[in-house]
C-alpha cells in the first residue's frame, strides 16, 4: 500500500544483489536510492533508518527492514517462494544457507589481499565443484523435477541460478559436470502464470547477461 | 553418549522419556564437538522449548570423517541435528525449523520480520564473540575493544529501546519467542566478557532475569544440563584438530 519497495545500498552487487534477484523474479518493481558518499550513509544512520547502522535496508510495507536474511525471508514468504510447509522450508533453508556460504566466498574475493588471492580462488573452485554444486545436482537428479523443492519455483531456485551466474563469471568450465544445474537456469523462469515477460522465456538464457535474463531495463548490476 | 533426563528421572537408570514434544522418531540428536561453537544456540532453543535431546560428540578428526563418509552431512559440515526423520544442517536452517515447530517464531509475517532482524543482529555480535578464541594474539586486544564498542553502541541499545518502546515482557508480540532466547544467551556471553557492559541496560537485565526464571530455561542453566562452558585451552586445541583449523 506504501508503493514500491525502496532499496538503500551502494550502486553495486554486494549484499543487496540477492534481494534484487528475488524481488525481480517475483515480478515486484522496486526503486533504488544509491549511497554514493560517506555522507549519504551518515544521513541514513543519523535519521534512525538503519537499525544496526548498516545497509542493506529495504523500505517495504511500512517497514525499514535491515539484515539481508530478514529481508529475503520476508520477500520469499510474501511472494510464496518459501515452500508450502515447515519441511519444505527446512530444505529450502538448508540449500539456501549452503549457497550463501559459497556466495559469501565469491563476494568477498575482491577484498582479499593480493598475496592470498590465488589460494582463495583455488578454494572457491574446490568448494564449488566438490562441496556445493554436487549437492544441488544430486537433489535435481533424485526427484527429476524442474525445481529444487516441492516441484515448484522457490527462492532456492532463484538463489541457485544467481549463484551459477557468478560461478560462470569466475570460470564457466566449473559448470561442466553439472548438466541438471545448467538446465535449471533455463527452466527456473519458465513457469505457468509467470511474472516474466514472454521475451525472457527463450533458449540459451544462461549465456545471456543478467539484464537480458530479466528483461530490458532491469536494474541488475555488472561485476565490479 | 549423553542424554538429558528430567529431574524426576531416577539416576543411573536408562529410561526412555516419552516427551510429548518429540515425534515417534525419538529425541532430536545433536552432532557436534563437546563445546559451544555453532551448536550452542540450538541447545538453548531446544532446551527453552522444553525439548529433551541427545548429543553425539565428535571427539577426533576420524569421528568427523565418519559422519562425512556416511553421507550424513549435506555440506560436509556440522552442526547436524537429526530431527523428525531429517538430518538438518546449517545453523539457521536448524534454528528456523525448531522455532517454527515450537511456536517461537511469531504469529505472522511481520512479527517474523522483526524477529529475524533482531536475531540476525544478535548473530553478528555473537559471531564476533564466538570467533575471538581463534584470533591471533597480537590482534586480540583490538578485537575485544571492537566487541565492547559494538555491544554498548550498536546492538544492546537497539534491544533496550525495543523493550522500552512497548513496555512488554518480551521483544516481539508480547510473547516469548526465539528472539528473547537468543538475546538472553547473548547477554550471558556479554556478561562473561565483562559484566559492566550491561550496566546501562536495565530492561535487558530484567529480561535476562525473567527469561532465566522460566522453568525450562532455569533447568538449562543448572549444572549437569547440556549447556556448555566457555572454551578452555584444551577444548580449543581439540576443536582445532577436529575441524582442521590452523
Amino acid at each position: 500500500m506504501a508503493g514500491k519497495p525502496k532499496l538503500h545500498y551502494f550502486n553495486g552487487r554486494g549484499r543487496m544483489e540477492s534481494i534484487r534477484w528475488l524481488l525481480a523474479s517475483a515480478g515486484v518493481e522496486f526503486e533504488e536510492k544509491f549511497i554514493g558518499t560517506p555522507e549519504d550513509l551518515d544521513k541514513l544512520k543519523n535519521d534512525g533508518s538503519l537499525m544496526f547502522q548498516q545497509v542493506p535496508m529495504v523500505e517495504i510495507d511500512g517497514m525499514k527492514l535491515v539484515q539481508t536474511r530478514a529481508i529475503l525471508n520476508y520477500i520469499a514468504t510474501k511472494y510464496n517462494l518459501y515452500g508450502k510447509d515447515i519441511k519444505e522450508r527446512a530444505l529450502i533453508d538448508m540449500y539456501t544457507e549452503g549457497m550463501a556460504d559459497l556466495n559469501e566466498m565469491i563476494m568477498v574475493l575482491p577484498l582479499c589481499p593480493p598475496d592470498q588471492k590465488d589460494a582463495k580462488i583455488t578454494l572457491i573452485r574446490e568448494r564449488t565443484t566438490d562441496r556445493y554444486l554436487p549437492v544441488f545436482e544430486k537433489v535435481l537428479k533424485s526427484h527429476g523435477q524442474d525445481y529444487l523443492v516441492g516441484n515448484k519455483l522457490s527462492r532456492a531456485d532463484i538463489h541457485l541460478v544467481e549463484l551459477l551466474y557468478y560461478v560462470e563469471e569466475l570460470d564457466s568450465s566449473l559448470l561442466a559436470n553439472f548438466p541438471l544445474l545448467k538446465v535449471i537456469s533455463l527452466t527456473a523462469f519458465r513457469r505457468e502464470g509467470s511474472h516474466f515477460p514472454p521475451e525472457v522465456l527463450t533458449v540459451g538464457l544462461r549465456s545471456h547477461h543478467c539484464a537480458d535474463l530479466l528483461g530490458p531495463g532491469t536494474p541488475s548490476r555488472v561485476s565490479f
